[in-house]
């Protein structure tokens, strides 16, 4: 707790309004020989993996590697073909409602920005004057009539971030969140983002943006062909990757 | 059928001047012109508000849930939507006449027989065209509401919300073919003047009957009211198109 304390002053920041002042803690992630298979063929192979209960965790990897489905099988909107995955001892449905996904592509609904997390208010049984808050805290307050579908990329997945606040996640999950913004729009979700983690959601992101996981990372998770081929705190990630793939990948070479 | 017409034409010394006893008709308001169009589309009217009442409901379920038989109900439903207007009336008529199972309720030859059979028509039309477009907004949605944890009452809901505009169409066409039919309402109808007199009815009648100005003011009434419908279903698309909200 006094780590997240300290972190919060050292960003000079005050935990978020939109943030639920006290959270339960968050529960210790485990997989267990966690594989995927897709119209016969392996997607995901045997991934073992243990995320602590803070911070920020940053995917990365090629394309195509499963760093989606593994989001959603994180999520529990896909089961594995084999292997376990726990969240503490919560069930896949609890698992579902305490977590919220940003998807590769948000999906919005065919009305105004204000009545799509109206929406989700109401159907999650949340106090729907927050609304507003929720609108201010990512910058869309002036667009609330606006239809939601009319929006900007970078607005969209602002208040597809939005609407994954209003939840009150423990976990927040976040697919390429910033692919195709630009600058102020990428500065504008990693604030969003690190205002989350610093009121005390689990982040977890994939992006292939190398400068955002430097920014954002407190461990690194590397995904190749399927594998998870390094799990590290960011730190030591970043000096010095144990793979070739993820040296390549950093230094921006191709990875095939 | 075109001789009969041409002569009853010539007695009329022309198909202008039937126009023109057509147009007067309709300027003026004729009473018996405007009992008919009423009585016309009370009926269409009622029948596509059941329909939809029946019909996007029964859609948005097949839509959403799997089931075991939701083949054999997407089937059914495709080819209910093409069963002949004439083969309802027959066995709308079978079941209200009097010695049919529903004939107690002596609706034969009344409004609500006519509503009846217009629903039955329609309705299939109405599930089918919404169960496809509902279905198409669902897949885009699934995922998105799974993760939300929506319940199904909410998925359901959310998803007619979303499809409004779409589905407005769908009750336009449903109206649209509801108010041209001539056939089945004829049956169960009967064509009775001020009870079950309907557009369509009377334009068959009157024109057999050599009324061409009545038949023809008719005719331009339901020409107006199918291009209207058009007209309304392409400013419902373009409001929605320009709203992003197809
Ligand atoms: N429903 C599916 N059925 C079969 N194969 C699938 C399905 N969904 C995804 N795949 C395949 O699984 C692989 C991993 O997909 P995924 O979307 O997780 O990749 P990713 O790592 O997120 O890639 P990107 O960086 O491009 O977003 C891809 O090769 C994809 O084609
Ligand atoms: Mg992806």
């Amino acid at each position: 707790m006094s780590d997240l304390a300290d972190r919060t002053v050292l960003r000079g920041r005050d935990i978020p309004a939109v943030a639920r002042p006290a959270r339960a803690p968050v529960l210790p992630l485990t997989l267990r020989g966690v594989t995927l298979q897709l119209a016969g063929q392996t997607i995901l192979d045997g991934l073992d993996l243990d995320l602590g209960t803070r911070g920020c965790t940053v995917i990365m990897g090629p394309n195509g590697t499963g760093k989606s489905l593994l989001l959603k099988l994180l999520h529990g909107l896909i089961l594995p073909t084999s292997g376990q995955i726990r969240w503490g001892a919560l069930s896949p449905a609890e698992v579902t409602a305490r977590q919220s996904l940003v998807f590769q592509k948000p999906m919005l609904l065919r009305r105004s920005v204000a009545a799509n997390l109206d929406f989700v208010l109401q159907a999650r049984g949340k106090d729907r004057g927050r609304r507003d808050a929720l609108l201010d805290h990512v910058g869309l307050r002036h667009k609330s009539d606006q239809p939601a579908r009319q929006l900007s990329g970078g607005e969209a997945q602002r208040l597809a971030m939005a609407r994954a606040l209003a939840t009150d996640p423990d976990v927040l999950l976040m697919d390429e969140p910033t692919a195709s913004l630009d600058p102020a729009s990428t500065l504008a979700i990693e604030t969003i983002m690190a205002e989350a983690r610093d009121s005390g959601i689990r982040v977890i992101l994939v992006t292939h943006d190398v400068g955002q996981a430097r920014r954002m990372a407190d461990d690194v998770v590397f995904l190749h062909r399927g594998r998870i081929t390094e799990h590290r705190e960011a730190p030591g990630f970043f000096a010095r990757p144990d793979t070739e793939a993820a040296r390549d990948f950093l230094q921006g070479n191709l990875v095939l | 059928m075109v001789s009969t017409i041409s002569r009853q034409v010539e007695n009329l010394q022309g198909i202008g001047e039937a126009f023109g006893l057509a147009w007067q008709l309709v300027l003026t308001g004729d009473a018996a012109l405007v009992e008919i169009v009423a009585l016309s589309l009370q009926v269409s009217l009622t029948a596509t508000a059941l329909a939809c009442l029946i019909g996007l409901p029964l859609g948005a379920i097949v839509a959403t849930l799997r089931f075991r038989g939701r083949e054999a109900v997407l089937i059914l439903m495709n080819a209910l939507m093409g069963l002949p207007p004439v083969v309802i009336g027959l066995l709308v008529y079978l079941y209200l006449s009097r010695s049919g199972p529903l004939g107690f309720l002596g609706l034969l030859y009344t409004p609500a027989a006519m509503i009846l059979a217009q629903t039955i028509l329609i309705t299939p039309i109405v599930a089918a065209l919404s169960r496809q477009v509902i279905e198409d907004l669902h897949v885009e949605y699934d995922e998105q509401f799974r993760s939300l944890c929506l319940s199904r009452g909410q998925t359901m809901r959310a998803l007619i919300w979303d499809a409004r505009y779409s589905l407005l169409t769908v009750g336009l066409a449903g109206f649209g073919r509801a108010v041209a039919e001539v056939g089945a309402v004829m049956i169960v109808g009967g064509n009775i003047d001020h009870l079950t007199r309907v557009m369509t009815t009377a334009i068959a009648l009157e024109t057999s009957k050599g009324d061409l100005p009545l038949a023809l003011a008719l005719g331009i009434i339901l020409l107006v009211l199918a291009l209207g419908v058009n007209a309304a279903v392409q400013s419902v698309r373009l409001t929605a198109t320009r709203q992003a909200y197809v």
